[in-house]
């Protein structure tokens, strides 16, 4: 066997080994010491103001003003346009976040364990559908849901949490595919079981019963809650697996609305990257491809453990959601995944494909070799500050980013 | 006994074809009712040599 091959599989054999536990949820601050005033985290690779794409700025707009940083919307986009915030990827400090990804020191942050190997991944908590900041909203009524999960939800979800000494995510997946969930652009599953594990314990850790009220009403009315959930979850598991000497295995695919980053097991934590590309979609009433920003978000981590549109073929009712077609095209895309990848997760599997697991490990060898991009389930924002979601879509990774982690992996290896 | 295929039978015998990477080929004789199987198949690298060269050394 050739040498990188004995390495992914080791990488597999991480990946598959991974036990992720939802243990908390812990101010940003507390989890990330680097977390300091005027320090912001955003999703995707490593970009300057000057670069970033409208709901990012937007979203950076609204996060500063939340933070009490600045007085309103004009100064905080002065001030981050000075210079005077410094801007990190969530991704360099062990977090990852949805669409802009923002995160800032107050805000509260999911901890998933991966009890296997010891290591914890933070991920914020979902706001909901519609004008949220991971969409680039920044008025009041996101900073006021905002605050609600920092001041509400947070210390009883908290309190539940440590109280049930973790919730346990591997079986709850397994589960949550059968039950039609892909993990990306489908939670309603796997929020319906983890809340169904949580009330109790919320009702326990609760000391004003409208409180617990409020969080149950919440997470039951926000389909998508989980996700949040999972992409800590995918951070968990594909941490790791870095660093594994000659492994062509991807460990973290990612977007800032401006680029598309992957880094590779085999070549650390260098990123590689190339123009984010648009998703293909549907759009909400209104709205058109006119008014889409470029793909964005580091929740293609849950592509990256073998879900989202890996998984396609669990969801027929996602690929009618993005547009992607009919319930046949959904196992098509899971079937040509498994061309780019370097096994199968016998413990997350589809019903509908005879139970075959979903396509783990993808091998950026495979990639090139067959043409087959990693297809993403995404949702879209609008291209302005301020407005939020307009559609939901799939969208390619650029093959640029694979030739040119193709090329870094062989000068490691001294093979270029 | 198989009997010797001649140039002439490919146009009195039923077409059967094999068709390997542009699927519209097929479509297009399936449109027309003749018996076709797509191969889904590319260039390996989308034919680029530089990086066939790097995959051949990575194992590929």
């Amino acid at each position: 066997m050739h040498a990188v091959d004995e390495a992914n599989q080791e990488a597999l054999r991480r990946m598959l080994a991974a036990d992720p536990v939802l243990i908390d949820v812990i101010p940003a601050a507390q989890a990330i010491g680097a977390l300091k005033e005027n320090v912001l985290l955003h999703a995707g690779p490593p970009i300057a103001w000057e670069r970033m794409c409208g709901p990012l700025r937007g979203a950076i707009a609204g996060a500063i003003v939340f933070e009490g940083w600045a007085a309103d919307l004009d100064e905080a986009f002065t001030s981050a346009a000075a210079g005077a915030i410094a801007f990190h990827p969530n991704h360099h400090f062990d977090a990852v976040g949805p669409m802009t990804g923002i995160t800032t020191r107050s805000m509260p942050l999911l901890v998933v364990e991966n009890r296997t190997f010891g290591n914890r991944a933070y991920c914020t908590i979902n706001e909901g559908l519609g004008k949220v900041m991971r969409f680039g909203g920044n008025d009041a009524e996101v900073l006021t849901r905002l605050a609600w999960l920092r001041d509400g939800l947070a210390p009883v979800l908290a309190a539940a949490l440590r109280a049930a000494g973790g919730i346990g995510l591997k079986s709850l997946i397994a589960r949550g595919l059968s039950m039609g969930d892909e993990m990306h652009q489908r939670n309603v599953a796997c929020t319906s079981l983890l809340l169904r594990e949580l009330a109790p314990w919320l009702v326990r850790a609760g000391k004003d019963p409208d409180v617990v009220a409020q969080a149950m009403q919440f997470i039951a009315g926000n389909d998508q809650f989980f996700l949040n959930v999972a992409m800590a979850m995918g951070k968990a598991i594909m941490d790791p697996v870095r660093g594994i000497a000659g492994s062509s295995v991807v460990t973290a695919m990612s977007r800032n609305g401006t680029d598309f980053g992957i880094q590779v097991s085999g070549t650390g934590e260098r990123w590689f990257t190339a123009p984010v590309e648009m998703p293909e979609g549907l759009y909400f009433p209104s709205f058109s491809e006119k008014d889409a920003n470029p793909d964005m978000g580091d929740s293609t981590i849950v592509e990256t453990i073998g879900l989202g549109g890996f998984a396609m073929a669990a969801s027929p009712a996602v690929a009618g959601f993005v547009g992607a077609g009919s319930a046949a095209t959904a196992a098509a895309v899971t079937k040509a995944m498994s061309e780019i990848t370097v096994g199968e997760n016998p413990e997350w599997t589809i019903p509908a494909l005879d139970f075959a697991g979903v396509p783990t490990g993808i091998d950026i060898r495979l990639v090139l070799e067959t043409g087959l991009a990693p297809t993403i389930n995404t949702g879209i924002a609008h291209r302005e500050p301020g407005i939020g979601q307009v559609g939901a879509g799939v969208v390619k990774a650029p093959m640029a980013c694979f030739a040119q982690a193709l090329s870094g992996l062989a000068q490691a290896l001294g093979v270029a | 006994m198989t009997r010797e295929a001649k140039p002439q039978d490919l146009f009195i015998d039923p077409i059967r074809v094999v068709n390997v990477g542009l699927e519209t080929f097929a479509h297009e004789l399936e449109s027309l009712e003749v018996a076709v199987i797509h191969v889904d198949w590319r260039p390996p690298a989308g034919g680029d040599p530089q990086i066939a060269d790097l995959l051949s050394k990575l194992g590929s």
